[in-house]
């Protein structure tokens, strides 16, 4: 694999948070240590697993295969393999894949002397899949609240715990999710656009520099945050909506079981409506 | 002071603030934690789907135990005489008996005394068979509009336990309709399937256990109040010509939170498209469409939306109670309860315009909608929260009087009053 004439200074050992330098090595471009090996065992046995309960299960579609979480009798024990015993192994599975590639990317980060905004990035995502998976169905007694593994099986889920609360759309986390997830969008946008109208101009054009940016955004809205700014608000932006998500679901159910609508009463209620 | 201890009083400042966060969120953490598993209440939730779907009925365990202890049925009061026929029926006794009239006279007296304990406990008999003055002056005369309306309230509550056993489960087996119940069926037994065999030809026995009957009577809306507490009236913003309605304030039926529509921005008269008129709850398109072929607009669906709100409220239960919502049409992945619900709609439709609404002109005012309409029956009217009224008690086996109407030729003929009014002078 060919390695840019620079990038060997920055393969340095050490820096591993675990078993000193065991596995404290490269393959080809990648970083392996010790939890890329952990990586590489979870998601291995969790895809095994999700083909085995393919199998046993009644179709081969990709989009129908689906891995079930177990009846809601379970509670919060262990069910056999075939009734959501997979689904139980699979999670421990995932969330062993999705922590160790977070400590991969710590250890990635120590190495070359980085901060851990990356990893710590990912780990609203992890945060979010283990309050859908562990935390909400702890708070609620069952594994069987969790979500199942397949393509439509999951949006059937998704629907149906919509519906529980009878209008999701009034769910005030729902709503700052969705209005993050939006803003984001925008955000990226306008900063991927920005960037390209500034430094990658026709050829013969000059290249700008953030001076230009700046001003293009001072001239338009009045201000502009600035290029290390910028990329603090698309952070906040991305991990609001990852955050703001997880508390969406956390607080359906187990802290409000009525229709979320009704939630909303407190503000019908303020005694501020009496002017008409 | 050095620069250096300057320094080092800075980074010393800065570390004290780090620790005193960090001891101040963990502090936080566990108080926060502490509260989630000590003293949150407690969620149950009843698994409707297969595994993994989500239909499930979601409630805070205190508040299903609130919910189930105030839908506590009455015990009778007064108990089921036997009757082999031979007696004189109250049609015979009594005058102006027009829809109990095939009873003996102790079981008439006992269901006019039970309706008082169900509906007007504090006012007695009075409530009823009062004259102007406050006086009952006569039992038989129909001075009272709260005479005339009971009567036909009795012939609503036979009506729904004859031939509404889909919706209430009013008779032991399945699905069969009573024509008329026969005096035979009035002999004093009190258990169902004992009721079921006497009335052999009429009413189908069934293998269906005595609690798995529920039916109607009075107290199944009532509780005890003369008025049932939840009515519903037609809702003044829906029924304004747009022109009387200023452009801004033009609400179109909708965008005012109302218990009616769980406070939603959906329409706040859910009802009389479904249960006054008969417009189909019916909005899904069967294919992809784009054009103006499909007539399931946004209003309609919204509309239905307002209405299906309703019914969880009313149930106490959410969507998937009765729906797969990944295809909310499809019976066939749709739970049994949406077919009692159907029942239900229909059932409700029925008394609404041929029980209800036509008794506007009986009605004082002060018993009227804004609009001048009569009060009208909802889902909410009999399970006041409940999926099963009453935490599904057995309300009609014991009272075979509301089993269905009695036969024609023992009940007096409907008179006018001043018919009413001659028969009792001229005794």
């Amino acid at each position: 694999m060919a390695m840019l004439s620079f990038e060997k200074k920055y393969r340095v050992r050490g820096g591993t948070l675990i078993g000193g330098d065991l596995f404290d090595f490269w393959v080809g471009p990648f970083y392996v240590g010790f939890f890329g090996l952990t990586t590489i065992f979870f998601s291995a046995l969790g895809t095994a697993l999700i083909l085995y309960g393919a199998a046993i299960g009644d179709t081969w579609n990709p989009w129908l295969i689906n891995i079930a979480p177990p009846d809601l009798s379970y509670g919060l024990g262990f069910a056999p393999l075939r009734d959501g015993g997979i689904w139980q192994i699979v999670t421990i599975c995932a969330i062993g894949a999705f922590g160790s590639w977070a400590l991969r990317m710590v250890e990635i980060s120590r190495k070359l002397g980085m901060g851990f905004h990356i990893p710590v990035a990912y780990s609203f995502a992890i945060f979010a899949y283990i309050t859908l998976v562990v935390i909400r169905p702890v708070l609620m007694g069952a594994w069987g609240h969790a979500f199942p593994y397949g393509i439509f099986s999951h949006l059937d889920w998704v629907s149906n715990v919509g519906y529980q609360y009878l209008h999701f759309h009034y769910n005030p986390a729902h709503m700052l999710a969705v209005t993050f997830f939006f803003t984001n969008c925008l955000a990226l946008a306008l900063h991927g656009a920005l960037v390209l109208s500034a430094v990658n101009p026709q050829k013969g054009e000059d290249v700008r520099f953030p001076e230009h940016e700046d001003t293009f955004f001072r001239d338009f809205i009045g201000y502009s945050i600035g290029t290390l700014g910028i990329h603090r608000v698309g952070l906040f932006l991305a991990v609001s909506a990852a955050f703001w998500s997880a508390v969406c679901i956390v607080i359906s159910g187990p802290f409000w079981t009525l229709g979320w609508p009704e939630w909303w009463n407190w503000w019908l209620e303020l005694p501020i409506w009496y002017w008409r | 002071m050095t620069k250096q201890n300057e320094d080092d009083q800075k980074a010393q400042f800065k570390d004290n603030v780090i620790v005193a966060g960090s001891v101040l969120t963990v502090m936080i953490g566990l108080a926060v934690g502490a509260w989630m598993i000590f003293l949150r209440p407690s969620v149950e939730a009843d698994q409707i789907g297969y595994r993994g779907v989500a239909m499930e009925q979601v409630a805070f365990a205190d508040d299903k135990v609130a919910a189930a202890a105030m839908n506590i049925a009455p015990e009778e009061v007064y108990e089921l005489e036997p009757d082999d026929g031979s007696e004189e029926r109250a049609g015979e006794i009594y005058e102006n008996v027009q829809v109990l009239g095939h009873l003996s006279d102790e079981n008439f007296n006992r269901i006019m005394a039970q309706i008082t304990e169900w509906v007007a406990p504090e006012q007695g008999c009075g409530y009823c068979h009062n004259n102007a003055d406050g006086e009952i002056e006569n039992f038989a005369g129909d001075y009272n509009y709260a005479k005339i309306v009971s009567r036909r309230m009795f012939q609503m509550t036979m009506e729904i336990n004859a031939n509404y056993d889909a919706h209430v489960n009013s008779i032991p087996g399945t699905g069969q309709a009573v024509e008329v119940v026969p005096v035979s069926a009035f002999d004093g037994e009190t258990t169902v399937d004992a009721i079921a065999v006497k009335a052999e030809g009429t009413i189908v026995p069934g293998a269906a256990a005595d609690d798995q009957v529920a039916g109607v009577n009075c107290y199944t809306c009532h509780r005890g109040k003369n008025v049932p507490e939840y009515l519903w009236f037609k809702d003044p913003g829906t029924e304004l010509e747009p022109a009387e309605e200023p452009f801004i304030g033009a609400r179109n039926g909708q965008n005012m939170p109302v218990e009616a529509n769980g406070y939603t921005d959906l329409n706040t008269d859910p009802f009389s498209a479904y249960i006054l008129r008969n417009e189909p709850a019916r909005v899904i398109y069967d294919e992809a469409s784009i054009g103006d072929d499909n007539e399931s607009l946004i209003m309609r669906t919204e509309h239905t939306y307002s209405f299906m709100i309703h019914m969880s409220k009313a149930l106490g239960v959410n969507c998937t109670y009765c729906h797969n919502t990944r295809n909310f049409s499809d019976w066939s992945q749709s739970p049994i309860q949406r077919t009692t619900a159907w029942y239900g709609i229909q059932m409700s439709r029925h008394l609404n315009v041929d029980y209800l609404d036509p008794l506007q002109p009986v009605y004082p005012e002060h018993r009227l909608g804004e609009l001048g309409d009569a009060p009208k029956a909802n889902c909410a009217t009999c399970h006041q929260g409940n999926y099963k009224p009453l935490n599904g008690a057995n309300m009609v086996s014991s009272f075979p009087s509301l089993w269905g109407p009695g036969p024609v030729e023992l009940q007096d003929p409907a008179l006018s009053p001043e018919e009413v009014e001659a028969k009792l002078n001229a005794n």
